[in-house]
């Protein structure tokens, strides 16, 4: 098959630290047969050619923190057939979406020394919160086995096989003991969507929550069970507010936790 | 007429049933936990080792004896050699335009279950009755069952979650076994030993044991009831189907859905939760494509997808549709319960959601 007819592959950048987009560079065996079955047309981070839209298929990785940003996707979507946003920063805001919980230019004022060249948004936004999104792939970073998953399942016009259940059916189907049970190590696995292969859990660590919530998540019994097992509030509220702080599940319950750490506080001061 | 087999004579044991062509699976300490996986030798099993269990907690504790069986149950059971987490079903291949699709060839490599509990042979008995019994049998599950060797060892000790007494499934194992031992530690330490079946009688009788003595019987005996005098838990099954039933309004879902964190471990480490999910995949090219099956549970979204979306999109619902399944229409579906009171629900569960204590809520509030 000649070039011309391989659906053409954009790869876009926004608020993140690459890792993501480096998760298909580093999909090695796969690679070829990646590049074999798509026209990568843009792809800063991998080749210096850079060919104009319109794309079949658009990875969008980062999330939104400036004007410029917040432009910048609208023309994006317009010459994307399909946009899927790839990892936490694209899906829900990112660790930097933890100025949403304070005011920005409190920020920008204590570390710039010249806090006027800053030109940022108050928040920093999932990709959805600004354009229609065909697919959303969590993780941080995302799994490169999912990623080409969700590239196989587009190249042949089918749903990507992405289970939004635990991540304690991987450990279960991986036969991993649960560390909160045998270990009463505090795991956020119970809330947190499958996707990494429940990873921390195999070397005995408690789920940090990369993959964001799971759906239908539970997370005020969660945190009831971390109480339990000795927790501190301030523990459980950094527990939510990671990487995946500011999306739904997570920032809720986390300004639950907040509201009665800190009844009087104003939540903007940092 | 059961025989003797000293505690240090295991390993022939083991030797008998390798020399069969078994390989032999069972109970070893891994991760704080005592698992079910590939044994070598008796030096692979948790002798002096035992299980705390609660709601929610699990706890490995040295015993003060070198008893080899001597804790209850741990979070894997031996749904995963019969119903494996994930298998690949059969693989498609498309060249020059011709599709060919392979099956996944049957296993063929006969396995010993070191170890199974009572609960445990009831829970095979009711997966038997699901994936052999109906009018689709599973030939996986066909061929791992043909060729599997049961080891039972009678409980002489219970765990706090443990409830066989309620849904008369042990502690002493009565069917399906083809040997069962009773470990004793007095008056000297060894096993009474049974055969349930002609493979059992047959290996028995190549071994060439002692019987055993009445006294060894009677300790033998004493242990198992041991066992059923310490079980405290308790899952009454009087008027349970129509409570459960009748109870499909209860506010107490609401009560329980609070807690439930839907992350479906109680259907994973479930000995007779046998629902599975097909997954299909394709490569890059769309030449190879693949069917698994892999575990699925009644807690997922997914679970109930249908067009225009899920059935059960509360876990009040999916974790109601849970307890009344396993307690209540399972009866109706398959003629016996779906609980075997192994606890291991109650133990696995991380929020420590307790069915009897749950069941029992429904039942307190019937009478007020």
């Amino acid at each position: 098959m000649s070039d011309t007819h391989k659906p053409k592959l954009a790869v876009w950048k926004f608020a993140s630290c690459d890792g993501c987009q480096l998760s298909l560079l580093d999909c090695e065996d796969e690679l070829l047969a990646v590049a074999g079955a798509v026209d990568i047309a843009y792809f800063p981070e991998a080749t210096r050619r850079m060919d104009g839209g319109p794309y079949d298929l658009s990875l969008v990785e980062g999330s939104i923190t400036t004007p410029h940003d917040a432009e910048r996707i609208q023309a994006i979507r317009k010459v994307s057939k399909t946009l899927v946003t790839i990892g936490a920063c694209a899906t829900s805001g990112g660790i930097q979406a933890l100025r949403n919980f304070r005011d920005v230019k409190a920020f920008t004022s204590l570390v710039y020394a010249h806090p006027a060249y800053i030109d940022t948004l108050a928040q920093s936004t999932p990709i959805a919160e600004h354009v229609k999104v065909d697919f959303e792939l969590r993780g941080c970073p995302i799994n490169k086995a999912q990623l080409v998953e969700v590239i196989s399942a587009f190249l042949n016009q089918r749903k990507p096989l992405v289970p939004h259940h635990s991540v304690c059916v991987e450990c279960k189907l991986k036969e991993q003991v649960c560390v909160m049970v045998a270990h009463q190590t505090p795991c956020l696995g119970p809330v947190t969507q499958a996707g990494c292969g429940a990873l921390c859990p195999g070397f005995a660590r408690g789920c940090y929550g990369c993959f964001g919530p799971k759906e239908s998540p539970n997370t005020s019994s969660i945190a009831q069970q971390w109480r339990e097992m000795g927790a501190s509030e301030q523990q459980i509220l950094q527990a939510f507010r990671g990487i995946n702080g500011y999306s739904e599940a997570f920032r809720v319950e986390s300004e639950r936790i907040e509201k009665r750490l800190h009844p009087s506080d104003d939540p903007k001061t940092p | 007429m059961p025989y003797r087999l000293d505690a240090s004579s295991l390993q022939t044991l083991f030797e008998n049933l390798k020399a069969r062509g078994y390989d032999l699976l069972g109970p070893q300490r891994k991760d704080q936990a005592i698992v079910y996986d590939t044994l070598e030798s008796v030096e692979d099993l948790p002798q002096g080792w035992t299980d705390e269990q609660e709601a929610g907690h699990y706890k490995l504790k040295r015993r003060d004896d070198d008893a080899y069986f001597g804790y209850v149950v741990g979070p894997r059971s031996w749904k995963r050699v019969f119903l494996p987490p994930r298998k690949r079903l059969w693989t498609a291949t498309q060249k020059d335009g011709q599709l060919s699709l392979e099956e996944e060839p049957l296993p063929s490599q006969p396995i010993a279950l070191i170890g199974v509990r009572s609960c445990e042979i009831h829970a095979i008995a009711i997966q038997d009755r699901v994936l052999l019994e109906g009018p689709h049998p599973d030939p996986y599950y066909a061929a791992m069952r043909a060729q599997s060797f049961i080891v039972a060892v009678n409980c002489t000790q219970s765990a706090a979650t443990c409830f066989c007494t309620s849904m008369d499934t042990g502690p002493g194992a009565t069917f399906g076994f083809d040997l069962a031992m009773t470990e004793i530690m007095e008056p000297e330490h060894i096993f009474v030993l049974e055969a349930g079946s002609p493979k059992g009688r047959e290996l028995l009788a190549d071994m060439d044991l002692e019987n055993a003595t009445d006294l060894q019987q009677a300790h033998a005996k004493a242990g198992i009831e041991q066992a059923r005098q310490q079980i405290k838990r308790e899952l009454p099954q009087d008027g349970l189907k129509d409570l459960l039933y009748q109870s499909f309004e209860h506010t107490h879902w609401d009560d329980i859905a609070s807690r439930c964190l839907s992350c479906a471990n109680c259907t994973m480490v479930c000995p007779t939760c046998f629902c599975t999910e097909m997954e299909d995949v394709t490569d890059l090219t769309g030449d190879h494509a693949e069917r698994w099956q892999r575990w699925d549970s009644c807690f997922h979204e997914s679970f109930t997808h249908v067009h225009g979306g899920s059935v059960r999109q509360s876990t009040r619902s999916r974790y109601r549709q849970w307890l009344t399944h396993k307690l209540a229409s399972w009866l109706d579906q398959f003629g016996t319960t779906g609980c075997v009171g192994c606890g291991r629900c109650i133990t696995w569960c991380p929020a420590g959601i307790d069915l009897t204590a749950e069941v029992k809520a429904f039942r307190d509030s019937e009478r007020k």
